[in-house]
């Protein structure tokens, strides 16, 4: 059974959200690095760059195909996380921690409102599932 | 799973396909291909006729012996790459791609003219388990009595395993030694167990079950063509630098002609094994860019994890085909600088 922290935020895109103040800190999920396999690249962008909501900032690859990674929230990149230029399989080891993403400055963060709850998305990966 | 030429098959089993591929590497790995096409061909012409349609030098096979080898157009391309396995003088065993069996089927027995073979599709007669890697010998051993150190690779014979009757080949698709193990159908399932079961299956250093991905990934390093990759009926022998199943002097066979004019004239494009140097991983069907031009495409592009390198092969037009050049590649929109490296990308330690 996938992980599905209870304090997250979820897109039907398998991304996952933690709100921090108005900046919000963005991976993928558990059930998302499980199907994918494991990662062996992670493109992200550059802190500065700005995405909408659903936008795609990256991608993540496993030996046999690329997933496009896509905001659930709109904003402006703060940080990324490096370590994943050399370290990928953190992505598969520790989807919700040392596996995150990228840190974007919400330019909305109401946003976070339209996204699943962790209840939610688990329902949601079921039904994907059958 | 996936839909695979008919089959469905797993991409991966659950340990994952890099773990897949690096047990394979390093002691031994179980994959069921049983989704490849059989043809069988008998008959006092079955080597004549086989000689006709195919690339290689069917004559020079002797009992108990394999070939790789091409079923061509008029034009030299490739209908299907396969190995011809010789049972007997009049008995040849045709082992085909899966996606192609149908098709490989019209087109042989649609080219048997006058001559005296019985064709049969005996696809649906076979199962085959391929145990591939350095331990691949030690283990299945331990289930017959048949001297399989003395079956000499792209070589066969027939016997049985764990008392089922099989046709134990030492052959493969991943760059290891091993061997491709060939029964009936009912059998497949207990023959799988017992092979996991003398393998250790479950222990650190024990077989894996390998999906197609790492299928993939094994036969790329080893610098295999994929039909429907790096050869299909828009590409020649020559191109793929597959001129050495090409023997243009052993008497006419369809292509022969096309592949001589070529050999000599030299082709405009050739495939040729490619490294990433920057980061990013190239992929199938992305572009080749030389001076800002598209000028040719990746026929496979993959991380290898043996390597752990960004490899692939693409088609580029003779004149860049130089080990050491650079090209890049069109990584959806980014270019990525990659070198052009001598094939195969991984070769074993005998």
């Amino acid at each position: 059974m996938a992980n599905v922290p209870e304090d997250l935020h979820y897109s039907k895109d398998h991304e996952w959200v933690r709100v921090e103040g108005d900046q919000a800190i963005i991976g993928i999920t558990d059930y998302a690095q499980d199907s994918l396999g494991d990662v062996v690249y992670v493109e992200l962008p550059k802190p500065g760059d700005e995405f909408a909501t659903n936008e795609s900032f990256g991608s993540v690859e496993s030996v046999k195909a690329v997933s496009e990674v896509f905001t659930p929230v709109p904003g402006e990149v703060v940080l990324i996380n490096e370590t994943l230029a050399d370290e990928p399989e953190k992505v598969n080891t520790d989807p919700y921690g040392a596996g995150w993403m990228i840190r974007v400055r919400m330019s909305n963060p109401g946003a976070v409102d339209s996204l699943l709850t962790a209840a939610e998305y688990e329902d949601f990966t079921k039904a994907e599932k059958e | 799973m996936v839909e695979f030429g008919g089959w469905d098959m797993p991409v991966q089993y659950p340990a994952g396909t890099v773990e897949e591929h690096l047990r394979t590497r390093n002691h031994s790995g179980l994959f069921d291909v049983s989704h490849m096409g059989e043809i069988d061909v008998r008959g006092p012409d079955a080597i004549h006729f086989v000689n006709r349609l195919t690339s290689n030098d069917v004559t020079k096979l002797t009992d108990g012996q394999a070939q790789y080898s091409a079923l061509t157009t008029p034009s030299g391309t490739v209908v299907d790459d396969l190995l011809v396995y010789r049972l007997a003088p009049d008995h040849l065993l045709l082992v085909v791609n899966a996606g192609t069996t149908d098709k490989d089927w019209n087109w042989i027995s649609s080219h048997h003219e006058g001559e005296n073979v019985e064709l049969r599709n005996a696809s649906s007669e076979y199962c085959q388990l391929a145990v591939q890697g350095p331990d691949a010998l030690s283990i299945l051993r331990k289930l017959t009595d048949l001297p399989l150190g003395d079956i000499k690779y792209y070589h066969f014979t027939n016997g049985t395993v764990d008392s089922i009757a099989s046709i134990v080949s030492r052959t493969g698709y991943t760059g290891e030694d091993g061997f491709e193990i060939y029964a009936t159908p009912d059998q497949a399932e207990r023959l799988w167990n017992k092979l996991l079961d003398a393998g250790n299956f479950g222990s650190e250093t024990g077989v894996l079950p390998c999906g197609l991905a790492a299928r993939n990934t094994l036969r790329l390093e080893a610098g295999m063509s994929l039909y429907e990759h790096e050869i299909d009926e828009t590409t020649t022998l020559i191109e793929a630098n597959l001129g050495w199943i090409c023997k243009l002097d052993k008497g006419e066979f369809i292509g022969r002609e096309a592949l001589t004019k070529q050999k000599e004239s030299g082709p405009t494009k050739r495939l040729v094994g490619f490294e990433v140097v920057e980061r990013g991983i190239a992929r199938d069907g992305q572009d080749v860019v030389i001076n800002d031009q598209p000028v040719g495409r990746v026929t496979s592009g993959s991380p290898a994890p043996y390597l752990k390198k960004n490899i692939g092969f693409a088609y580029v037009p003779t004149d860049f085909a130089v080990i050491g050049n650079e090209i890049q590649i069109d990584v959806r929109g980014r270019l990525v600088k990659a070198q052009i490296v001598k094939t195969p990308f991984y070769r074993r330690a005998k």
